[in-house]
């Protein structure tokens, strides 16, 4: 392939070299098992809880908070229908919000047919959670409150401090997801009021298929899987090492180079908002301007539609999205941007560029000057456009 | 995902374009599932199609069937052009991913709408052909037709 740029760090990163190196060993020369009670299985163990700690450090929780996972579409499983479980003589209303990654809102449907109710609230425009709104919907049996830290689409950072203080003072268990907010900005689960978070390695430079749940020391939440001691009982399996040892890493430096990283990022992130705008016409900027993840820009091109977009710009060699990765095998326009009010026609044609660590404003340049022309073709080609340019003709006779 | 003639119809679509004073122009498709079509035709007076444009807004597969089916259209007769069926523009295609398989069907109904359009135009009926079911306008206002 010739030239690749990489904007859709918000699908999955790159891992970065730091988390390799700190892997590598891990795969076969520190191979025991953490349970085993010889030294190379203690030296697997040490591993893990040395991960363990530098999480629980980076969320301001303790150690024993953090419960390892195979990823974080797991952790938000199993924090929702654990917590539905544990709490069910309380009730059974969950509040969670319409713009949830599918992990979310497919378990809470799955919890629906069970016998749960679910409020899924509304977002303004800009795919915020109505905080008046939450608080209306909150009912006495009312035992799990789950949103977003920041959602996977237009990168929208959600009130997560108020949010949590609402379902402190009312006593019921909250959840949030954030797999695209940790590592990106900071996050500490006292100040928010969180009782459980989900994390995930990919999204930060570190491996796929780890994550993590943090769980507040007291909530009831019981075994997802059964059959060993591993992460207190609770998640039973032999730990994956390397890919906990590389989540670990991955945090530490996410942690470390965070100021930096979103300071640049959010710069490199305006500027391309910026001239998409402004050279590209009839085109909108989804989402809030600021409270966004740095990395984050979601755009509406009128009169096209998303995967035409997407594979002439993998052509031209850049790796974008239209809506988040798991919904483009499907025909339907994404449930986020129908959510903050678009209509279906400028759902579909939607780009997602999430910028990571070594974008750089050059490749955004190239980004801007490659989608200009294929929209501009893809214009040229569209009954909407044409429709639309006839109008405004005869409009002006 | 897509086979190698898709990829090239889709890169190099045929007949992309509109044709002024068609004989017949057929719209299908809502802009609500994503896909939208239309079809130009020229029809000479021997019921010989001449020529044949399309503007399609959707997927790659939506953009390549529509290709497809002006290429299997062209210098047809119309009667000839009645048999182009989604299956054949997916034959000619090598294949669509399932997922994409009512893009080829929208290819057909297109051409049956383009078809309709010059029918009614030309106060003539043509062997196995319907009112077209898909109008992206249903439910709007035409303010051409006024009664």
């Amino acid at each position: 392939m010739d030239r690749q740029i990489y904007l859709d760090n918000a699908a999955t990163t790159k891992v970065s070299e730091t988390v390799l190196e700190a892997m590598l060993p891990y795969f076969s020369e520190y191979y025991g098992n953490p349970s085993s009670i010889y030294r190379l299985g203690a030296k697997s163990k040490e591993a893990v809880t040395k991960s363990r700690e530098i999480l629980a450090e980076t969320l301001g929780a303790k150690e024993n908070e953090i419960y390892f996972t195979g990823g974080g579409s797991e952790a938000d499983n199993w924090a929702i229908k654990a917590a539905a479980e544990a709490y069910a003589s309380k009730g059974k209303h969950i509040i969670t919000s319409k713009i949830e990654h599918h992990a979310v809102l497919h378990t809470c449907q799955y919890l629906e047919k069970k016998g749960y109710e679910v409020t899924y609230l509304d977002v303004d425009e800009r795919g915020i959670v109505k905080l008046e709104e939450l608080k209306k919907a909150i009912r006495p049996d009312t035992i799990l409150i789950s949103i977003m830290f920041a959602n996977n689409e237009i990168g929208t950072i959600q009130p997560i401090p108020q949010i949590g203080r609402i379902a402190r003072e009312h006593g019921i268990l909250f959840h949030t997801d954030a797999v695209q907010a940790y590592g990106q900005i900071p996050i500490q689960v006292d100040d928010c009021c969180i009782d459980m978070l989900s994390a995930s390695g990919h999204k930060l430079y570190g491996p796929k298929g780890v994550g993590f749940l943090y769980i507040r020391k007291g909530v009831k939440i019981r075994s997802f899987v059964h059959g060993g001691a591993q992460e207190r009982k609770r998640r039973a399996g032999t730990e994956n090492v390397p890919g906990i040892v590389g989540l670990g890493a991955a945090a530490q430096e996410a942690a470390a180079t965070m100021e930096e990283r979103a300071k640049r990022e959010t710069a490199l992130r305006d500027y391309l908002i910026e001239r998409m705008q402004k050279e590209i016409p009839y085109t909108r900027l989804n989402g809030d301007a600021s409270l966004r993840l740095p990395n984050n820009a979601n755009f509406s091109f009128q009169f096209i539609e998303g995967e035409s977009l997407l594979i002439m710009l993998d052509m031209e060699g850049i790796c974008g999205s239209s809506g988040s990765a798991c919904t483009s095998g499907s025909l339907d326009p994404s449930h986020v941007l129908l959510a903050i009010g678009l209509p279906h026609e400028i759902a579909h044609g939607s780009l997602r560029l999430t910028l990571g660590k070594d974008t750089t404003r050059e490749e955004l340049d190239y980004t801007v000057e490659k989608t200009k022309q294929i929209v501009e073709r893809l214009r040229s080609m569209s009954p909407l456009y044409e429709d639309f340019v006839k109008k405004s003709g005869q409009n002006r006779e | 995902m897509y086979s190698e003639k898709v990829m090239d119809h889709f890169q190099n679509p045929r007949n992309v374009g509109e044709i002024e004073n068609a004989s017949g122009v057929g719209t299908v498709g809502n802009a609500k599932c994503g896909d939208i079509m239309r079809i130009y035709l020229d029809i000479d007076e021997t019921g010989v199609i001449r020529d044949v444009k399309f503007k399609t807004f959707g997927c790659g597969a939506a953009v390549a069937t529509s290709s497809m089916a002006t290429e299997l259209v062209k210098g047809k007769t119309v009667q000839e052009a009645m048999e182009v069926t989604n299956k054949a523009v997916m034959e000619a295609l090598d294949g669509l991913p399932p997922v994409k398989v009512h893009c080829s069907l929208l290819a057909e109904e297109a051409i049956h709408a383009a078809l309709w359009d010059y029918a009614q135009k030309n106060g003539i009926q043509i062997e196995g052909l319907s009112k077209p079911k898909s109008d992206i306008h249903e439910g709007e206002e035409d303010e051409e037709e006024e009664y």
